[in-house]
């Protein structure tokens, strides 16, 4: 028989012994009770060895007859623009307020696809701050300030 | 009669002026979101989650419930038109309804769609009012040992929502109860996996994890080769079936109904096994098998009737358990919590407004959606023009809006990141997101009642094979995981018996 290596399958187990086996190693610093009071730890343990022992058969299967053939093409622009604008928000919607946040993470966004014109970015951009502003703030009454203290308010 | 008394009721909850636009609004988004590819309806209700806390908890419900069933519908509209389901279920309606929009009946497909989903909605609503009561008053017995079993039954048969191979699915369902245990210890009060965090304590926020593995993920799955999309039905004429197709219509609604009431109430994707099956009963028993694939008006009917009607019972787990059956339903758990109801058996006798009210609501639900669909079917072609590139700047922006409005936590706004990038690699690697986010929900659950159990019996494992109601769920459970593996074990086999060859 034919083997087929299948290198998502092979990362997609790596993942899952990686996350258990972190799991577990950190519950193990935990109290493990008795089976009669499970401490804190127990559980985590318990779930953990299991991913990982999951993780392990796919890895092997992986290695044996594996399933999914390619993992495709990755659009890193997308991703790191997606992220730099989810975790813009969150660092300084605080700071700068409701209306300037959203407004950059939604330009900030625009340009994950590559096919966006400037001029449709800013577009994009201004009318769903101002779509953003009038359903959270104004319909649903969002306590989050407008203008945040960073800008002099 | 007590089930009149009920109805009267729920329906004196559903019609307040309140309850029925945000009814509507639900149904409305949901068929929107169900009509628009790459936004599906746990996004959606992930992101509104953090909006509807200021409701009352019925209307709250309500809405939700709108979007789900909402979507249902929906998804099946872009099947017929674009071939493109936007719900799973909605995959075997494109099989005859898209071949019968090509050869212009599109109306009819559509038409049928609607009446089918009708029928179904309203038979189905009266068995969730017929079954839940006994089955709620059973789920009363239940102790600690019997919530362990149920959940874990809850969470095997949850492996059906994926395409994936079963193994890769239950690695998902570990992974989601993994995730679950970051935070407090809820015995000991131990911060667990925290690094120290003080915003960490409360746990991961389950919007935060819908929202970044449902929303996130899916949008850089659609950035990977951007196209323009095509737009192919333009116009659609000629609604209303004609009388040949409405005899021809009227089995297989009636049997999709019956087949999808009874497969809804499994617990975690019965509204797609039974839109599976109804195709195949329908394809098996006509007289015209060679129609079938070829634009066969059987093959709308009865799984679109099928669908809609798993669609409705599958809140029978949920209301009556506390166990939810599809991902918008864990999120719905999350809101009945979030209003200080912990769903499951005593919600019928504590909140007996919430609970018919929300079922009645279903009613009107579907009448709101047939005239919705079917006078409003230009509109909801129009709006698959909308560009890619205004949609998910919008999602993002509103999902990080959403989940900093849980708690003003800047933490639940990274984690969308961080379960968007986990989400992506993972489907990525042919691992489906649903289990993970059945997991993250019934985790807590799980180890709660298992620790409660051990404590119970004085840390006697046995307890869970001793009392009977528990061992029947057990054996269930491990039924479900076998017929899981078994096809592809059988696969496995052919490819073998192939290569032999």
């Amino acid at each position: 028989m034919e083997r087929r290596r299948s290198f998502p399958d092979v990362l997609a187990g790596g993942m899952f012994i990686l996350i258990g086996g972190a799991f577990v190693v950190g519950a193990l610093g935990y109290e493990l009770g008795t089976p009669l009071r499970m401490g804190p730890g127990a559980f985590p343990v318990l779930v953990g060895a299991l991913v990982a022992a999951l993780g392990l058969a796919i890895v092997v299967k992986g290695l044996i007859a594996g399933e999914v053939a390619e993992f495709g093409p990755v659009p890193w622009r997308a991703i790191a623009v997606i992220v730099l604008a989810v975790m813009f928000f969150g660092f300084t919607v605080r700071g700068l307020g409701f209306v300037p946040t959203s407004a950059v993470t939604a330009l900030l966004t625009t340009l994950a696809s590559t096919r966006v014109r400037p001029l449709m970015a800013v577009a994009v951009a201004a009318g769903l701050t101002l779509a953003a502003t009038l359903i959270f703030v104004v319909g649903l009454q969002l306590r989050i300030p407008l203008w945040g203290p960073w800008l002099g308010f | 009669m007590e089930l009149l008394d009920n109805l009267a009721l729920g329906f004196s909850t559903a019609l307040l002026i309140q309850n029925v636009l945000y009814c509507f609004v639900g149904v409305l988004l949901g068929t929107a979101v169900g009509v628009l590819p790459g936004i599906g309806p746990t996004a959606t209700v992930a992101m509104l989650l953090p909006i509807t806390f200021n409701f009352e908890p019925v209307t709250a419900l309500i809405m939700l419930a709108g979007i789900y069933y909402g979507a249902q519908y929906g998804g099946s509209t872009t099947a017929i038109l674009i071939n493109l389901p936007g719900e799973s279920s909605a995959a075997v309606t494109a099989l005859d309804g898209h071949e019968m929009a090509r050869q212009g009946r599109a109306g009819a497909a559509l038409a049928t769609a609607a009446i089918g989903s009708f029928i179904a909605g309203t038979v189905s609503t009266v068995v969730l009012a017929v079954a839940a009561p006994p089955l709620a008053r059973v789920a009363l017995q239940f102790g600690a040992a019997e919530y362990f079993s149920l959940v874990l039954l809850g969470l095997i048969v949850s492996i059906a929502l994926a395409r994936g191979t079963a193994l890769k699915a239950l690695a998902m369902i570990f992974l989601g109860v993994l995730l679950g245990t970051v935070g407090q210890d809820i015995y000991t009060g131990t911060p667990r996996f925290t690094f120290d965090q003080r915003e960490l304590y409360g746990g991961i926020d389950f919007v935060s994890v819908a929202v970044g593995m449902f929303g996130v993920a899916e949008i850089l799955r659609n950035l990977e080769n951007e196209q323009t999309r095509t737009a192919i039905v333009t116009k659609v004429k000629n609604l209303w079936p004609t009388r040949e197709d409405r005899r021809r219509i009227a089995g297989p609604i009636l049997r999709g109904t019956g087949l999808g009431a009874a497969l809804g109430v499994l617990p975690g994707g019965g509204h797609v096994l039974a839109s599976f099956t109804s195709y195949a009963v329908e394809k098996r028993i006509s007289k015209r098998q060679q129609e079938f694939g070829h634009g066969a008006i059987e093959g709308v009917a009865g799984p679109e009737s099928a669908n809609n009607a798993a669609a409705q019972t599958s809140f029978i787990p949920l209301l009556t358990l506390g166990l939810p059956a599809h991902p918008v339903m864990a999120l719905m758990i999350g809101a009945f919590i979030v209003h200080g109801i912990t769903p499951g058996p005593n919600v019928i006798t504590e909140e007996p407004a919430l609970f018919w009210g929300l079922i009645a609501s279903m009613w009107i639900g579907n009448v709101l959606l047939v005239l919705l669909n079917l006078p409003l079917i230009g509109l909801w072609v129009r709006m698959l023009r909308i560009p890619y590139q205004v949609l998910f700047p919008m999602i993002v922006l509103f999902a990080s809006i959403g989940t900093y409005s849980l708690g003003f936590n800047a933490y639940d706004v990274y984690a969308i990141a961080f379960f968007g990038i986990l989400g992506y690699v993972l489907i990525k690697c042919g691992c489906e997101p649903a289990p993970l986010l059945l997991g993250f929900v019934l985790g807590p659950l799980l180890e709660e009642n298992l620790r409660r159990a051990l404590i119970i019996s004085r840390g006697d494992a046995s307890v869970f094979l001793t009392r009977p109601i528990s061992a029947v769920l057990l054996v269930l459970a491990l039924a479900a995981l076998v017929v899981a593996v078994l096809p592809t074990i059988r696969k496995r086999r052919e490819v073998v018996f192939t290569e032999e060859d």
